[in-house]
């Protein structure tokens, strides 16, 4: 690449003013991310420093009209849906990736690939959608009432199946075809290529797919929302419905005053702590060719 | 062996030739005189020395080639007489480079007139992405030409220069990158002869090309000898055997190169004074 | 042959499992589209995509969201557009990989990406439309996406401006052009493709985009008359009509139907975009 050092080698007039603007620009874009801090602690300070962080665990429950702001089975829910949701793609998305890759003949391999993005690219009220008409009852003849914290796990799963598919297909296509190579040389069945040389040495990519993936589905809102039932408590089966936190603020934000809506910035806080942790570790693990 | 005086620029070149006289041992017509001197130069890559104390002098209206194997540092040399040196991130350039006695490295060179001044052509073709015309009138633009019949005429006294007039006159809209390898070589010629340079860089302009191109290329190079001052980075040591008036020969030891020997082309070609430099120009090392 | 065996087994069943997930899979996939299919195309006609809607919803058709939705993402690209560019030029041509600032930028756009859309909404309600009094607007909507598309379309733009060989920034420096001439002239035209693709991701991020509009953009389904009025986007009408409107179902359907397709038009035109530069590229080497 080709650069200049700003200091001798902008002496026009009209570069050192383009630099500037450039700068400020860029400023402005950092600025956002600032602002977003700067502004759910504006908002939730005053609960914070009137209530205290322990009081979001510790209340008898979720009242926010009578000042009981307990997050925990929100909390609850969204730990549950994500971490079922992960399971359940996780194993399914690298042996997609592993299909394509290594198993389908090239003409499926694209046709697959496409599928996926498409996949990717679908929006989560669509999920959303679909999980509510054709996912939920049939939960329902089953196990009523049918909108569950299954039916969250199965639909963020095929939400965020894409993320691990492709993260982990990339990862896979990164392994030196001189080890594959080298495996087969040394008489290795396939299964045993794939399994003990391709993925082992593709473990840092995947892993940081599925902690991409993780955060996407913490994040999700509308596709939870739609069919995990809503009901705030803490899981205690599949089929109980519950209330993730980012459902909860969906919910409420529209009516919500005073404490109570301090109490919903709080929980996009702390979604956003908890997200940004997640993609910094993915970021670490995975190299910067993730965010290409 | 005998070696007849051998005169540095053909007079025929027309009455803007410099006057460099014979450069054998016989007698000058006048002194060769430096336009470019070079004193004790060091340049650093992220603080590994790539170039270390390299002190020549470059005469005007001569072409000097500079050889050597490949990460002697021949190109870092070439790129800080234009300050090229300074696009790339973490090097620096120590030591003294005047150009008509103004210092080139000096915080307060202009650098965009420097470069005008001091044109370079490198190893691949890089026309823009643009139409013939608009390679040669966009730089033209860009340094404050602004009237019309002043750019064809440029454009046009360019072209013929390089002789590709007449292959391109009914195509001048034509983008420039549909034209052959060395026809863009000569495009890419003809664009800094536009600005009127003193000085041009040559980073090996014809290892790119076709032998065919190469020797088209080649001749057009030996017609600038006069009209400008000609430094060129080559490997072809018959090429700089054919054409230069003065060689330097660089080696790397340890990955930092250095300047063995300078001189007279046939000196260094026929009587080098270093044994490296004797033994690279008759293929025994490198 | 008996040694051989076990490995057999192994071989087959993990080649049974990979068959076996791609297909369900694939399965799943064709099921949510032939739903779509089965359930939108019914209801889609012209009319539809043009008339106002009526019942909440549940009959008419989805022209005011259309016009809502085209109003947002024009506010979100207008905005978007010249600060990412700008931070896209800054950071491929203006400061060296190791540039402190440059790394804060980058790192802050990575972080940007990964904040859940509704904290989005949450911002953009306390920011956009309370600190700045735009209330629910389609202002304040695309302002809010304008935020949230910014990372990818930077990263796009970078990456196509990182694309344009390096040959001709060294020639244009060599000429003696100023940096802005090298940009103006040269290197922008030439990523051309790529910015418009990145202009299509961006597009495509926020038109998938919900949560952070319900709060922002808000609900009216009204033919919006300015920019300070409230307008629905097609995802928050899907929202609306399948959990708030008792059989809104069919037209919610055909509107995600009518989402969709958007969507993957506009990604194949980055992608066809994106392509073009690259056979360019391979065409000149």
């Amino acid at each position: 690449m080709i650069l200049s050092k700003p200091s001798i080698s902008s002496p026009s007039r009209a570069d050192a003013r383009l630099t500037a603007a450039l700068a400020l620009a860029a400023t402005l874009a950092v600025g956002i991310l600032l602002l977003i801090v700067l502004f759910l602690l504006r908002e939730s300070w005053p609960v914070l420093q009137r209530v205290g962080v322990l009081r979001f665990l510790t209340d008898p429950g979720w009242h926010p009209l009578e000042g009981m702001l307990n997050l925990a089975p929100m909390l609850g829910a969204t730990a549950a849906s994500s971490l079922g949701a992960i399971l359940v793609a996780g194993p399914l998305g690298v042996a997609s990736a592993v299909f394509g890759r290594y198993y389908a003949p090239p003409a499926i391999a694209g046709l697959f690939r496409r599928m996926v993005a498409l996949l990717a690219g679908i929006p989560s009220v669509v999920f959303g959608l679909w999980g509510l008409t054709v996912l939920v009852p049939r939960i329902a003849q089953w196990q009523p009432p049918g909108a569950s914290l299954l039916a969250g796990i199965l639909i963020l799963a095929l939400m965020v199946l894409p993320t691990v598919a492709l993260t982990a297909e990339a990862a896979l296509g990164a392994v030196p075809e001189s080890y594959l190579r080298g495996a087969a040389a040394l008489g290795l069945p396939r299964s045993g290529i794939i399994l003990g040389v391709a993925l082992p040495a593709a473990r840092g990519g995947i892993v940081a797919g599925i902690l991409l993936a993780a955060a996407r589905a913490l994040g999700e809102t509308m596709a939870v929302l739609m069919v995990a039932g809503n009901v705030v408590q803490m899981p205690a089966s599949l089929f109980d419905p519950v209330r993730t936190l980012t459902a909860n603020i969906a919910l409420e934000m529209a009516y919500a005053t005073g404490d109570h809506r301090a109490a919903l910035f709080v929980s996009g806080l702390a979604l956003m702590l908890l997200v940004v942790t997640l993609v910094a570790a993915a970021g670490r693990l995975g190299g910067r060719q993730l965010h290409g | 062996m005998t070696k007849t005086p051998e005169p540095c620029c053909t007079p025929q070149n027309g009455s803007e030739a410099y006057t460099v006289g014979p450069l054998q041992s016989g007698p000058a017509c006048c002194e060769p005189e430096p336009v470019i001197r070079v004193t004790n130069l060091s340049l650093r890559y992220a603080g590994q020395p790539a170039l270390e104390n390299v002190a020549l002098d470059i005469y005007r209206g001569c072409i000097t080639a500079l050889i050597g194997p490949s990460g002697c540092g021949k190109t870092s040399f070439l790129s800080s007489l234009n300050r090229l040196t300074d696009l790339i991130p973490g090097c620096t350039v120590e030591g003294g480079i005047e150009i008509d006695g103004r210092d080139v490295h000096d915080p307060d060179t202009d650098v965009q007139a420097l470069r005008r001044q001091v044109g370079m052509i490198f190893q691949k073709p890089n026309p823009f992405p643009l139409s013939i015309r608009r390679n040669i009138q966009m730089p033209l633009r860009e340094h404050g030409v602004r009237a019309c019949t002043a750019l064809e005429e440029k454009t046009e006294a360019a072209l013929r220069d390089v002789g590709l007039w007449d292959e391109v006159r009914d195509r001048l809209d034509a983008p420039a990158l549909v034209l052959s390898g060395g026809q863009q070589q000569r495009l890419c010629i003809a664009r800094a002869l536009a600005l009127q340079p003193e000085i041009l860089l040559m980073d090996e302009p014809c290892s790119a090309l076709d032998p065919l191109s190469s020797g088209v290329v080649e001749d057009l190079i030996q017609d600038l000898r006069g009209r400008y001052t000609v430094v060129i980075v080559t490997h072809n040591l018959a090429q700089a055997r054919r054409i230069a008036n003065y060689a330097g020969f660089f080696w790397a030891k340890e990955r930092t190169g250095t300047l063995v020997e300078f001189g007279q082309c046939r000196q260094i070609f026929e009587e080098p004074a270093h044994e490296l430099t004797a033994a690279y120009v008759s293929g025994m090392r490198g | 042959m008996a040694r051989r065996n076990p490995r057999f087994l192994r071989d087959l069943l993990l080649a049974l499992l990979v068959w076996g997930v791609a297909a369900s899979v694939a399965g799943s996939f064709l099921w949510l589209v032939g739903d779509m299919l089965w359930h939108g195309a019914g209801q889609l006609s012209w009319n539809f995509l043009t008339a106002a809607t009526e019942n909440a919803g549940r009959s008419g058709g989805i022209g005011s969201i259309l016009v809502s939705t085209l109003l947002i993402l024009a506010v979100a690209m207008v905005v978007a557009t010249p600060l990412g560019l700008a931070t896209a030029v800054l950071l491929s041509e203006f400061v060296s990989p190791g540039n402190r600032f440059a790394q804060l930028v980058g790192l802050s756009l990575d972080v940007l990406a990964g904040v859940p859309s509704i904290v989005f909404g949450l911002f953009g309600m306390a920011f956009f439309s309370v600190f700045l009094g735009l209330g629910f607007s389609i202002l304040a909507g695309g302002l809010t996406l304008a935020c949230m598309a910014l990372p990818i379309f930077i990263r796009t733009a970078e990456a196509g401006l990182r694309a344009v060989p390096d040959d001709w920034r060294r020639g244009a420096a060599a000429l003696g052009l100023s940096r802005s001439a090298a940009l103006s002239h040269i290197l922008l035209p030439a990523a051309t493709p790529a910015l418009a693709a990145a202009l299509m991701l961006g597009i495509g991020r926020a038109m998938a985009e919900t949560a952070a509009l319900i709060f922002t953009s808000g609900y009216v389904d009204r033919m919006p008359s300015s920019l300070a009025d409230s307008g629905r986007a097609l995802a928050v009408h899907i929202y609306d009509l399948s959990m708030n409107v008792a059989g809104g179902d069919a037209n919610a359907y055909a509107t995600a139907l009518v989402l969709v397709v958007l969507l993957i038009v506009i990604n194949n035109i980055a992608l066809w975009l994106a392509q073009n530069l690259l056979q360019k590229r391979i065409a000149q080497s």
